[in-house]
């Protein structure tokens, strides 16, 4: 594996590895503001190889590996390799990362304190956060939220973040091109491209922050607010995180002290714009 | 030196680390992921100076290594209850007794932990870190079809619900088909005996049952030398060695707990491998252990053939055949050490047979 990048996310140092020099290239360019390692340890590898050792020419088949494997998992073709990269960078961290409690969550910053926003694919918590992103929120994350077992602090994961289909055009529109990536069709989930976070998102990486408030976004769904009793929170937060069942009671602790403490809304939105102004107006009223 | 030399030297020796450099610490972590040896590497080096990346790591690994141990023995419990609430009951069989001697089933036995859970369960050395998977059972094959239904009744579903496989697990293995609770989301492995019913090797499952160590509160392991031979069996009679440098340095405490607290043991552990059939696993295992881990064996056992010598190398070859990235080396002889589980599994004609049935069914 001659092509091979390292860099850091927050906690987590990655090295990633691949078989062919164009995921590793697309990497280079869109990490290139992230620390590199130097001096310390990958805590998470990530590798992309040939699924069998002729697919790296003929007909190249990208399989997605590391530390931890899912073992019959479909290759992708080599025109989605940088998708294959970081869906092989989220799998260590999904598998692998036990110093957090990880929400599949995006979550976005301003005043030190944060909006988790939790839901399943298409609900459009990465469009929401992308776009609060670009404007007076800093970004945390797209794609986990890493709540501290122990103090109750979000501890900022800015990935890439992956835009799909409809959420494409409209942020193309208002960020420079140099934080876009390629163009990625035929994905399982449509049309992907990613986008680099903003500046500040990167620049302060290490910079904690306390959860605020919790948000369970419906895209597509009636217009509208209902508190999310912390019973409910719970259970849907259970299915959302990857690592709670291995973390047992500390991951309980944590979990619980989250809803009991941070009050938790379900909006509904018809779209994006409509989305930003609701937050925007639930965090006015929490405030105030 | 590789990660797989560097991971062999942490366990064995603790102090080594402090020599890494961190891109030898990235392959380290690598490496010892993919044996499942994190958990134990984090033990090993708890107590050494580590840069700070690391120790975050392996802190947090170390924890979660308690945790899944306390959710094994959970569902050690869960197996308990379950077999109790159907009264799975054997203590008045009195159809089932060893080959070799004419006493009855323990007191109180209703099956027998094995593997990691049970090294858990006795609180052996090597059980410090360990990542435990599935749970594993033993128990008396008269009493099978009581604790396939006590479980099911509990909970327990098939994994695999192919006729095929089904039938093939019934006819031929060891255990039955593999069983998944249903809200727990946790694997069990119901054994009725040691090695597959088509393995040319028969060890005496029954006998290994009646000198069981009945722990309390419905848990049970097997006797010392037992537990030594069933593992030994597992890594040389059975599977293709993956998981191997685990496997070893479960064999290498094993031996040395065992070994410290009577002096019988070595003597003892020969008498009961032979009469298993299984002598030479366990010597196999007991050098290799020396060699790799540098687990104290007696001379004797140290001392061997050329053939065992040239065997030896090989075993080596494959269990340390991993790069620096994690990534699996020594194709050839992998493919070898697989072919080589299913024939000592199997006699050829069944072999073909049970290979065009999978190939098939593709």
């Amino acid at each position: 594996m001659s092509h091979r990048h390292h860099f850091r996310v927050g906690p987590v140092g990655f090295r990633v590895a691949s078989d062919w020099a164009g995921p590793i290239a697309d990497l280079k360019r869109l990490y290139a503001d992230y620390p590199t390692l130097e001096g310390c340890a990958a805590t998470a590898t990530a590798r992309i190889e040939a699924a069998r050792p002729w697919r790296r020419w003929v007909r190249p088949a990208v399989h997605i590996g590391g530390d931890y494997t899912i073992p019959d998992a479909l290759p992708l073709p080599l025109s989605q390799g940088l998708l294959a990269a970081e869906m092989a960078m989220n799998l260590q961290v999904a598998l692998g990362w036990r110093q957090h409690l990880l929400l599949h969550a995006s979550a976005v910053e301003r005043d030190g304190r944060a909006i988790i926003m939790v839901g399943a694919s298409g609900s459009g918590k990465s469009t929401l956060a992308a776009m609060l992103g670009e404007g007076d929120w800093r970004l945390l994350g797209d794609e986990f939220a890493m709540l501290g077992l122990d103090d109750e602090q979000l501890s900022p994961f800015p990935r890439l973040i992956s835009l799909k289909n409809e959420s494409i055009a409209a942020m193309v529109a208002c960020v420079p091109p140099e934080r876009l990536g390629p163009i990625i069709t035929g994905t399982p989930k449509g049309i992907i491209r990613h986008l680099v976070p903003r500046a500040d998102a990167i620049a302060r990486m290490d910079e904690r922050a306390t959860p605020a408030l919790l948000l369970f976004p419906t895209f597509g769904g009636e217009a509208g607010l209902r508190p999310v009793p912390p019973s409910e929170a719970f259970m849907r937060l259970t299915d959302s995180s990857t690592n709670y069942v291995a973390l047992g009671e500390p991951g309980f602790a944590a979990l619980t002290r989250l809803v009991r403490d941070v009050p938790a809304v379900a909006i509904g939105y018809a779209s994006s714009d409509q989305g930003v102004a609701a937050v925007e107006a639930l965090w006015a009223e929490l405030e105030a | 030196m590789t990660a797989m030399a560097h991971l062999v030297a942490a366990l064995r020796n603790p102090a080594s680390v402090a020599a890494l450099d961190s891109d030898q610490w990235s392959a380290l972590i690598s490496v010892a992921r993919a044996e499942v040896l994190l958990g134990t590497l984090a033990t090993r080096v708890a107590e050494q100076p580590l840069p700070p990346e690391v120790m975050a790591l392996l802190g947090a690994a170390r924890i979660a290594a308690d945790q899944a141990q306390v959710q094994a023995l959970w569902e050690a419990e869960m197996c308990a209850r379950a077999l109790e609430r159907f009264a799975v009951e054997w203590t008045h069989s009195t159809t089932r007794k060893s080959r070799s001697t004419e006493k009855p089933l323990p007191l109180g036995l209703r099956f027998v932990l094995l593997k990691g859970t049970a090294y858990a369960a006795a609180g052996l050395s090597c059980a410090a870190g360990r990542q435990i998977g599935d749970l594993d059972i033993l128990v008396s094959r008269d009493r099978l079809d009581a604790v396939e239904a006590a479980l099911r009744d509990a909970g327990w579903e098939w994994v695999k619900d192919d006729p095929y496989d089904q039938a093939y697990y019934r006819q031929y293995m060891h255990e039955l088909p593999p069983l998944i609770h249903s809200t727990r989301d946790r694997m069990i492995d119901v054994h009725h005996t040691i090695l597959p019913l088509t393995a040319r090797v028969t060890p005496d499952a029954t006998s290994m049952l009646v000198d069981a160590v009945v722990l309390g509160n419905g848990l049970a392991i097997l006797s010392p030398t037992d537990m030594v031979i069933h593992s030994a069996a597992h890594m040389f009679a059975d599977g293709d060695l993956a998981g191997g440098l685990r496997n070893l340095w479960d064999m290498h405490f094993l031996l040395s707990d065992f070994a410290s607290r009577d002096t019988g043991f070595w003597l003892a552990l020969t008498l009961q491998a032979q009469r298993h059939g299984l002598w030479s696993a366990v010597h196999r295992a007991a050098r290799l252990a020396h060699d790799i881990y540098g687990c104290d064996i007696p001379s004797d056992w140290v001392a061997r053939t050329i053939s065992h010598e040239r065997g030896d190398a090989v075993f080596v070859a494959r269990i340390l055949a991993r790069d620096d990235w994690g990534r699996e080396t020594r194709p050839f002889i992998r493919l070898v050490f697989y072919i080589r589980s299913h024939m000592l599994r199997m006699p050829p004609f069944m072999l073909a047979k049970h290979l065009w049935t999978k190939w098939r069914a593709r």
